[in-house]
């Protein structure tokens, strides 16, 4: 059984600022970590793994300095680590970045045999779009699960697996046909601390780089910045409201009580009222 | 553990400047060399002010000027006594030191230990991180042989163990090889970094291009405590700390953050920090105690350096080049034993302390073994009295008032008397002498 887990490298949120003046975001110095919800995906086909005696391998694109989320990934107990960079890649979006990953995927099956499952934590923490996945799946012709909390039961024999996955309202038990792509949700597991045996094989180990060439990718504009519909309008700085919370002191009925609350919120915020106004004027026409 | 049950030839506990440079030494003449780091990285562990002294460094790596990250070049020194609202102060600038290879530079130490560490496994030695050592694996004889670590699996075997673990010597401590670190023997510094655009950094401390300055003081800014104060100029930062004794905080019950706030506000140094932004503090401890608190260096299988040994010389504020060239020499050591196809026997390996008692290293340290014991005996006097009488005559000569001359030096004679006798300073004098030499 063959395993890939696709995974990116990322800035530490925790660790970012913003330019005051010029609103662009403050990478320089930020530590880059594995994206968090890519290491329940990791842990998820560890356990495969130590069940089934599979094979996983780690893909990560990124700039070759990404190499060391790979290594990282390795020392968890991953078999192989493969790196898709190319300056071509730069500036992709989740369209652009799912095809390229899918012809690096394409590759990995050629060389390194057909993944059962390929792995994706449910979003990264710098795009937080969760589309990459699915866009793998679609491209691939894989099935896919989303947001899943739990694997059930995994059969090679019929080729079935069984996942709990969280949907509004509750918990569905889904069951599909292997191939699948999986996307993890967070706290579906805990990783665990590779062995010293890991770490000294991840030490050692020969990160397998590819670029756009080589997985087969010929037409360049469906890469990186070109090939990428989506426009970044404005970053911005949330800033901390000035405004503090405000009691509407209001006697008599409830009626009464929601008359004078939105007396209030119109006072307040005429707008409101302007807008509410029209939409009312729009609205009996 | 199949291919990993040949032993290396060595194993080096920690990626600081004197792990890096033993790991770095070793692997470049061909030794199998295992560097373990407890750190998600190099350097992220790792605190200092920090002054890189070249000459050290560059015994190991020739051009690292070329790509090594280094802040700024230090053209000026300055040497502060400080009572509550003066300095008195003696500064060296020298344009000498704008030469083509500069002797010392300010560096930031998480960017140049992961430099420093990316040569190290350029040069083929094994690096993890994330490791940490628990123990050291030993014999029936008792001859270190391998370390176990805090991740699951078999002991690593080794010929040999360099201690570079740091000032705490925890490994070393665990495994009967030393004595816990003795409060009186290492301070406690802190210190914070405070950005500044490039240009105000320059402005203000009369610099141009990749120039730097060093403040480094003393007095009453430790309140009596034994212990110093210094102030770095990075390329857009400068680095601002303070640090004392640890018996000294513990006896004195000041925090030593409340230090840090009370120096940054002193009126010599808050105009230069003005208008910057602390992004990063740290605190760490510095092996203070000399020649006289180094442990054992040598054993069977296991050699002991940087700050784990003390190697560190207070007095001329050095700590990073003696921690490189104990790495250097401890490695010319086992490189050679390895030729030799020499047991690490403590026998052999006691040649690495032959080697360093021809070495700067420990002429230094024994020239100032006297100074930390004289300084932490007296340091009312040294860190108290004197700063303050100094100021005090400084203020009396300098200010024009009306009184002559011979009044002012009577008057500046008798403050010092009254304040500490005759033979108190004749004392005081004698002793620092004596130490110095």
């Amino acid at each position: 059984m063959h395993i890939v887990v696709c995974i990116k490298q990322v800035p530490d949120s925790a660790q970012i600022r913003v330019h005051p003046v010029t609103n662009t975001i403050m990478r320089q110095g930020v530590p880059t970590i594995i994206n968090p919800y890519d290491l329940f995906a990791l842990e998820e086909a560890l356990r495969l793994k130590d069940r089934f005696d599979a094979t996983v391998t780690v893909l990560t694109m990124g700039p070759p300095t990404a190499a060391d989320s790979l290594r990282k990934a390795l020392t968890f107990g991953a078999d192989r680590a493969v790196l898709l960079t190319d300056r071509y890649f730069a500036g992709s979006d989740t369209l652009a970045t799912s095809f390229a990953l899918s012809m690096a995927l394409k590759k990995v099956a050629e060389e390194f045999g057909k993944p059962e499952i390929i792995f994706t934590g449910k979003q990264t923490i710098d795009g937080d779009t969760a589309q990459v996945g699915p866009g793998i799946a679609k491209r691939l012709d894989y099935n896919q699960l989303t947001y899943i909390a739990r694997i059930v039961e995994t059969d090679l024999q019929t080729g079935t697996i069984k996942v709990e996955r969280r949907a509004e309202g509750g918990l569905q038990v889904l069951e599909t046909k292997l191939p699948v792509l999986i996307t993890m949700l967070e706290a579906s597991n805990e990783m665990r601390r590779g062995s010293i045996e890991n770490a000294l094989i991840a030490a050692r180990a020969e990160v397998v780089t590819w670029n756009a060439a080589s997985v087969g990718i010929e037409d360049l504009t469906k890469c990186g910045l070109r090939g990428s519909p989506t426009i970044v309008k404005k970053v911005f700085a949330p800033t901390a409201r000035s405004e503090k919370a405000a009691i509407v002191a209001a006697e008599g009925s409830v009626n009464a009580k929601a008359v004078a609350l939105v007396e209030a919120i119109f006072e307040k915020t005429p707008a409101v009222e302007q807008e509410l106004l029209e939409q009312a004027a729009h609205h009996y026409v | 553990m199949g291919e990993f049950s040949k032993p290396f030839d060595a194993i080096v506990v920690g990626a600081g400047p004197s792990g890096n440079a033993a790991a770095y030494v070793m692997a470049k003449e061909g030794l199998n060399v295992l560097q373990i780091e407890r750190g998600e990285y190099a350097g992220s562990k790792n605190v200092q002010g920090a002054i890189l002294y070249a000459d050290a460094l560059e015994k190991i790596i020739p051009n690292f000027r070329e790509e090594a990250p280094l802040e700024r070049h230090v053209i000026e020194q300055r040497m502060w006594m400080m009572d509550e609202k003066s300095h008195s102060g003696m500064h060296y600038r020298s344009d000498d030191f704008n030469e083509e290879k500069p002797n010392r530079y300010t560096i930031l130490r998480a960017q140049f230990d992961k430099w420093f560490s990316s040569k190290v496994k350029e040069a083929g030695a094994l690096v993890l991180y994330e490791t940490t050592v628990t123990e050291l694996v030993k014999d029936l004889s008792g001859k270190v042989i391998g370390v176990r670590t805090d991740r699951q699996g078999a002991p690593i075997m080794a010929n040999v163990v360099v201690l570079a673990e740091g000032v705490n010597g925890l490994v070393g401590q665990r495994s009967g090889l030393r004595n816990e670190v003795s409060p009186d023997s290492v301070a406690l510094a802190v210190k914070e970094m405070h950005f500044l655009p490039r240009e105000t950094v320059e402005a203000r401390f009369n610099l141009s291009g990749n120039e730097g300055v060093v403040i480094e003081a003393m007095g009453t800014i430790t309140r009596g405590m034994t212990g110093t104060g210094f102030l770095y100029t990075n390329e857009e930062s400068i680095s601002v700390g303070i640090g004392c004794i640890v018996s000294d905080f513990a006896e004195s019950n000041i925090g030593p953050n409340e230090l840090l706030e009370a120096f940054k506000n002193h009126p010599s140094i808050k105009p230069l920090l003005a208008g910057s932004e602390c992004k990063e503090y740290a605190a760490h401890l510095i092996p203070e105690g000399g020649y006289k608190a180094i442990p054992q260096l040598t054993g069977a299988g296991w050699i002991v350096v940087g700050d784990a040994g003390q190697f560190v010389n207070a007095v001329h504020r050095e700590g990073s080049n003696l921690a490189m060239t104990t790495g250097r020499i401890a490695a010319e050591t086992v490189v050679s034993l390895t030729r030799k196809r020499e047991d690490m026997t403590a026998a052999n390996l006691a040649e690495y302390e032959k080697r360093l008692g021809q070495s700067f290293v420990m002429k230094d340290l024994k020239k100032y073994k006297g100074i930390p014991d004289l300084l932490h005996k007296n340091k009312g006097n040294f860190f108290g009295t004197y700063p303050k009488l100094i100021s005090q005559a400084m203020q009396t000569w300098f200010r024009v008032d009306g009184i002559d001359k011979i009044s002012k030096e009577k008057a500046i004679f008798r403050n010092f008397r009254e304040t500490r006798t005759v033979w108190g300073m004749m004392g005081d004098a004698f002793r620092l002498v004596r130490a110095w030499r």
